[in-house]
């Protein structure tokens, strides 16, 4: 501040033309988050409110939130939001869309929320091929309660219920949601992508815009998996957490286009 | 469709004059899950509700059920299921959020034996879970009690205006000797003075604030709040929307207080009891939630004998124990899983008459 008071006054130039490059979307509270340093939540969260933006659907939207570090959906998306019971935001989303089926429906799920408790819910609504969008933060653990393993727990990790690491024999594998659900018939759109490099968030954003795309074409069901950092239940710094979806994460969980009834498959 | 109207006169089973109920109340949007025995239920609106521009959606579970209906409750849209006591278990979880996030439905409960898959005979034996609160967290909702098929499509009109008008699931508990009998009945019509807006409704913010429908409370001291909130709502149904039946209670020395099927068949008791000079009457409560306490309370006192009859081992009586202070009058006969016959009820008024055969 002091140098700036200093710095002797510059000659005027003629101004530039200046254009707004960056800026918050209109969909996002402004507002602290109240997620950990590192977490990808409110990465996500932007993504889903650029593509709201971008689609111009902010006053017709409703959003479900799921229980978990998710359900603070409604502090920072700038849209209607119904708040479902733990795992259920697939079928709640389906009695919203089933009555007003002329709006933007979407659910915001963990992995503890969608891949364990809710995969009933999930499953079913993808088969029915309800025309309502997932977005599905899958972090490979329970953030909210403390780290306990999920269903998507990489073999070997540590968690509170895991001490040991996840054994296969014992607890099962990793479950794959973006390819189970890419299985089912009334599925139009299945991707995974990640968020841990500019270039990925690039590719997550035509991701959500691919599923948000489907829906207000009437195309069906669409799921976009969201491979997300947890670097307080990791037991990691931001950008060790980083690597390790790089590096660990992606190996399990490859990304990728996994269905997309009007394009192509990467 | 078995529903037939002759002029204004209808023939109907009880589960399908909780459909004519609903339809005529605004209802257009039914899901439910197949269990007996109150199939009659889904498969009727299967086939009306598309013709009327509805939904009809087949869930994969209760579980999911119940979300399809908080999801269209929050939508501002009158809604409805219906099941038998396992698949009402698998509701709580969805009627605890919807009492939590105050959201209207309605849910019929055509209610079988247990616990567990128990049988398919009529029973009563889910009262204490309908007016106790059957999921977690301490909160009541409006349950009526039909014994009768014309009820059945009266109390389901009244179960959404009552459920709109305190932002509250509400319920019919019935059974299935009033599920399947089939009766004539004349229909009322609706009164829409009944239906109650819903600007709280999650509809998309065009031309308003973002709305939320929520249960969870975290800042400060906003749950204790909610749940007063909840209480008052609870304290001011009590206050207003008790309905109970008294029948030949004149000059009765015999009180019994009998809701549902049971009640039926106790009336069939008193006309007999009447005859031979016993003099019996029959209190019954329409609603047991609230629970008509003071009527209770008031007969306990003036009456020599209470009897209690339940399709259960012994409810409702404990409601009827805690209404009064005049224990030494309650008696209870219960036939859990059964229906109680008018002999074996008649038997117990002339014990407590005094008459040994």
């Amino acid at each position: 501040m002091s140098d700036v008071a200093k710095s002797p006054s510059q000659p005027a130039k003629p101004a530039k033309p200046v254009s707004k490059v960056f800026t918050r979307p209109r969909s996002l509270v402004d507002t602290a988050n109240t997620f950990c340093p590192g977490c990808h939540h409110g990465t996500a969260h932007r993504l889903v409110a650029e593509a709201i933006d971008h689609f111009e659907v902010r006053e017709k939207a409703v959003g479900v939130a799921c229980v978990g570090c998710g359900v603070f959906l409604y502090d920072y998306l700038d849209v209607d939001v119904v708040e479902a019971p733990h795992g259920r935001a697939p079928a709640v989303a389906t009695g919203v869309k089933r009555a007003q089926p002329e709006k933007f429906v979407f659910t915001y799920q963990g992995d503890g929320d969608l891949a364990a408790i809710g995969t009933s819910e999930v499953i079913h609504a993808a088969n029915r091929g309800e025309n309502l969008t997932v977005i599905f933060v899958n972090n490979a653990i329970y953030g909210m309660t403390g780290g306990q393993m999920a269903p998507t727990t990489l073999l070997g990790q540590r968690t509170t219920t895991s001490p040991a690491g996840r054994s296969g024999p014992n607890d099962g594998l990793p479950i794959k949601m973006a390819e189970l659900l890419a299985g089912l018939d009334g599925v139009a759109f299945s991707a995974r992508v990640a968020m841990s490099t500019p270039a990925q968030i690039k590719k997550a954003r035509q991701a959500v815009r691919r599923a948000f795309e489907t829906q207000l074409a009437g195309e069906g069901f669409s799921v976009v998996e969201l491979l997300s950092t947890c670097p307080t239940n990791w037991g990691m710094k931001p950008q060790e957490s980083q690597r390790y979806v790089l590096e660990e994460m992606t190996k399990v969980f490859p990304l990728g286009i996994y269905k997309d009834r009007k394009g192509t498959a990467e | 469709m078995s529903a037939q109207s002759t002029q204004e006169q209808v023939f109907a089973k009880g589960n399908e004059a909780i459909c004519l109920g609903a339809i005529a109340a605004g209802c257009r949007h039914y899901y439910g899950y197949p269990i007996t025995p109150q199939n009659d239920i889904p498969e009727y609106m299967s086939a009306r509700l598309p013709e009327l521009g509805g939904t009809f959606l087949q869930a994969e579970s209760e579980v999911a059920t119940i979300n399809f209906i908080l999801g269209t409750a929050a939508s501002g849209k009158r809604v409805m299921t219906s099941s038998s006591g396992p698949g009402i278990s698998l509701m709580q979880e969805g009627l605890s959020y919807m009492a939590g996030s105050e959201l209207p439905c309605v849910v019929v409960n055509i209610c079988r034996s247990g616990p567990g898959l128990g049988g398919i005979a009529a029973s009563q034996g889910d009262y204490l879970q309908a007016v106790k609160c059957g999921g977690h967290g301490g909160y009541k909702m409006p349950v009526l009690a039909p014994h009768s098929v014309e009820e059945m499509y009266s109390l389901t009109m009244l179960a959404f205006d009552l459920a709109d008008r305190y932002r509250s699931p509400a319920m019919i508990l019935g059974d299935a000797v009033v599920g399947q009998m089939k009766e004539p009945f004349l229909p009322t019509s609706y009164d829409p003075a009944g239906i109650t807006q819903k600007p709280w409704a999650t509809t998309g913010c065009a031309g308003r604030q973002p709305q939320i429908v929520k249960s969870l409370f975290l800042k400060d001291d906003a749950i204790e709040r909610h749940n007063w909130k909840l209480w008052q709502k609870y304290e001011e149904m009590k206050a207003r929307e008790v309905r109970h039946e008294e029948y030949r209670l004149e000059g009765a020395r015999i009180g019994v207080v009998a809701f549902g099927t049971a009640a039926r068949v106790v009336k069939t008791a008193v006309q007999w009891a009447r005859a031979e000079g016993i003099a019996a009457g029959l209190l019954r409560p329409i609603t047991l939630f609230p629970f008509p306490e003071k009527a209770i309370d008031g007969w306990a006192r003036r009456l020599d004998h209470l009897l209690v009859v339940e399709m259960n081992t012994g409810q409702m009586v404990e409601d009827v124990r805690a209404a009064t202070s005049a224990h030494d009058k309650i008696r209870f006969h219960g036939r859990p899983c059964a229906i109680p016959t008018p002999e074996e009820i008649l038997k117990q008024l002339r014990t407590l008459a005094g008459r040994h055969a």
